[in-house]
């Protein structure tokens, strides 16, 4: 196991748009929290405790097959645009980086398996937090991939497991199995024929929880939402992933039921929607990242109803991750001044989509219609 | 676009919520926006699990009634974990279980872990009849699934566990 800076390109394998149904779902994540017994965890845990359970910690990840060639990060030996970048890629909570005062908590670690998804966040609320984080929509994957890893760690570490508890955890929403699994799902047509508020009233009826993405509590950005199960005490791992996976499989279908009415109805309305979008994301020349996230939301749209072809999934997933700003000073080799930063932006999405090439169909030279 | 608020300012905030299931975009300027409270940055505060314990106030189960003084392994009070939503140690479950079983069966409708059973790398007997009961019932899952990979990797965890006896 290598210690890094900065994660190698591997740690965005689930932007690859390979998995299933990956237009819509985008990505898969798995996580389950566990502590070691005879230390203190969380708010509680002391700094002697910290580092012998990161000690404890690398040791057992040295041994096993799924972190063995991967790499560690020490969190607090990072300035705050490595930290930055982490977050940015959703390989790590905010809880790790920046803790409960601005400031990241002393030996927390991210352990990044070398493929595969699979990583261990050290010392974040739980002494562990093991993560499956896979492309579309493929939660029996992203179980395995993380039930496998806690075989191996558990074998080699003493969880705190309780027998009527279940494995023990900081904070009492996630005692029992700790498992929270989530989609990160794009829903543009629920938004616009406006049933999202009943399909996520239905969501919350099920035991499940959702929240917008990027935004902060009950905000929505570029209609991402994250779906996940809500009670992680009196139910097998199974059932629970399996409940999620039949919920988010109904909230797909509504959101395809959705676009076929949306094209039926009103296509011209949703054509001008998607290439005003993709026109502004093409050719702006100053652009925040609110506003990246609306307009992909419009072109993810265009791709899924095959009004734009050849253009990839993949490259939109790019775009989300890589015009954030630590994602942006990374490119730009520094920090960007205050104006700059939009604009430095907006070329980086022009590069991507000029790469992709034009997605205009053919004779679409403004033919007026008969 | 103005500001919906003071209708002067241009509107720089555009702030879409869920809120009781109910969608809806706000577009504000700077100064409506941090009058009414908006940050754009992180929002510190308590976290939703201690409103839900603030709620249920003292009734926190049956043993609310009874004194438990601190945890004597991190020192936790009950009041520190009202406060913070948060234990400090695998003890405090034990230590506070009658306070904890009333606010877990409120949570997650029961308190009895029906998942994994963890395996110590020492075990005991019980521990070991326990994991082998747990691993039986989730290879008669993959089965009935016919996730036969998952079958296989079950068998062989059993059969490590019924070995090491």
């Amino acid at each position: 196991m290598r210690d890094v800076k900065t994660p190698p390109e591997g740690g965005l394998d689930w932007l690859d748009a390979e998995g299933p149904q990956a237009d819509i779902v985008l990505s898969t994540r798995v996580r389950l929290a566990r502590n070691l017994q005879g230390y203190r965890f969380g708010l509680r845990a002391t700094e002697p405790d910290r580092r012998a359970v990161l000690h404890l910690a690398r040791e057992a990840a040295e041994a096993t097959d799924s972190l063995r060639e991967g790499v560690a990060i020490a969190i607090p030996s990072l300035d705050s645009t490595q930290r930055q970048l982490l977050l940015e890629r959703h390989l790590v909570s905010r809880e790790l980086v920046e803790g409960g005062g601005g400031k990241p908590p002393s030996h927390g670690a991210l352990i990044l398996g070398e493929r595969d998804g699979v990583s261990v966040m050290v010392n974040e609320e739980d002494h562990l937090r093991l993560q499956g984080l896979v492309s579309g929509f493929r939660l029996r994957d992203a179980w395995g991939l993380v039930d496998r890893l806690d075989e191996e760690l558990g074998g080699r570490l003493p969880f705190a497991f309780h027998a009527e508890f279940g494995y023990l955890t900081s904070c009492p929403t996630n005692v029992g199995t700790g498992l929270r699994a989530s989609v990160l799902i794009h829903l543009p047509g629920l938004v616009l024929t406006q049933e999202i508020g009943k399909v996520l009233q239905g969501i919350s009826q099920v035991g499940l929880t959702f929240r917008g993405l990027y935004g902060e509590g009950s905000e929505v950005v570029g209609n991402f939402f994250q779906i996940s199960n809500q009670t992680t005490l009196g139910k097998t791992e199974e059932d629970l992933v399996d409940h999620l996976q039949r919920i988010v499989q109904q909230v797909v279908q509504y959101e395809m039921q959705a676009r076929t009415v949306l094209l039926r109805d009103a296509p011209t309305v949703i054509e001008d929607k998607v290439w005003r979008a993709y026109g502004l994301l093409r050719h702006a020349r100053s652009i925040s990242f609110e506003e990246v996230m609306n307009l992909l939301s419009g072109v993810r749209l265009g791709v899924g109803l095959k009004l734009l072809p050849g253009l990839s999934v993949y490259s939109l997933n790019r775009i989300m991750i890589f015009t954030q700003a630590a994602h942006l000073e990374q490119m730009a080799g520094g920090v960007l001044p205050e104006g700059e930063v939009d604009v430095y932006r907006a070329a980086y999405v022009r590069r991507v989509l000029a790469q992709e090439g034009d997605p205009s169909p053919e004779g679409d030279d403004g033919e007026l219609p008969k | 676009m103005q500001c919906e608020k003071c209708g002067k300012n241009p509107a720089v905030i555009h702030l879409t919520q869920i809120v009781n299931h109910e969608m809806s975009t706000r577009h504000l300027c700077d100064s409506c926006a941090a009058e009414m409270g908006l940050d754009s940055g992180t929002t510190a505060g308590p976290a939703p699990l201690t409103d839900f314990l603030a709620q249920m106030g003292k009734g926190m189960g049956a043993g609310s009634g009874v004194q438990v003084g601190e945890c004597e392994f991190c020192g936790l009070t009950l009041t520190d974990f009202k406060r913070t939503g948060r234990l400090g140690c695998p003890h405090c479950y034990a230590h506070f279980d009658q306070h904890l079983r009333g606010l877990l069966r409120k949570l997650h409708g029961g308190t009895q872990h029906m998942g994994k059973v963890y395996l110590a790398p020492d075990p005991r007997e019980t521990d070991r009849t326990a994991r082998v009961a747990s691993l039986r019932r989730s290879l008669a899952r993959a089965v009935e699934a016919e996730d036969f990979e998952r079958a296989a990797v079950l068998r062989d965890q059993i059969r490590r566990v019924d070995v090491a006896e």
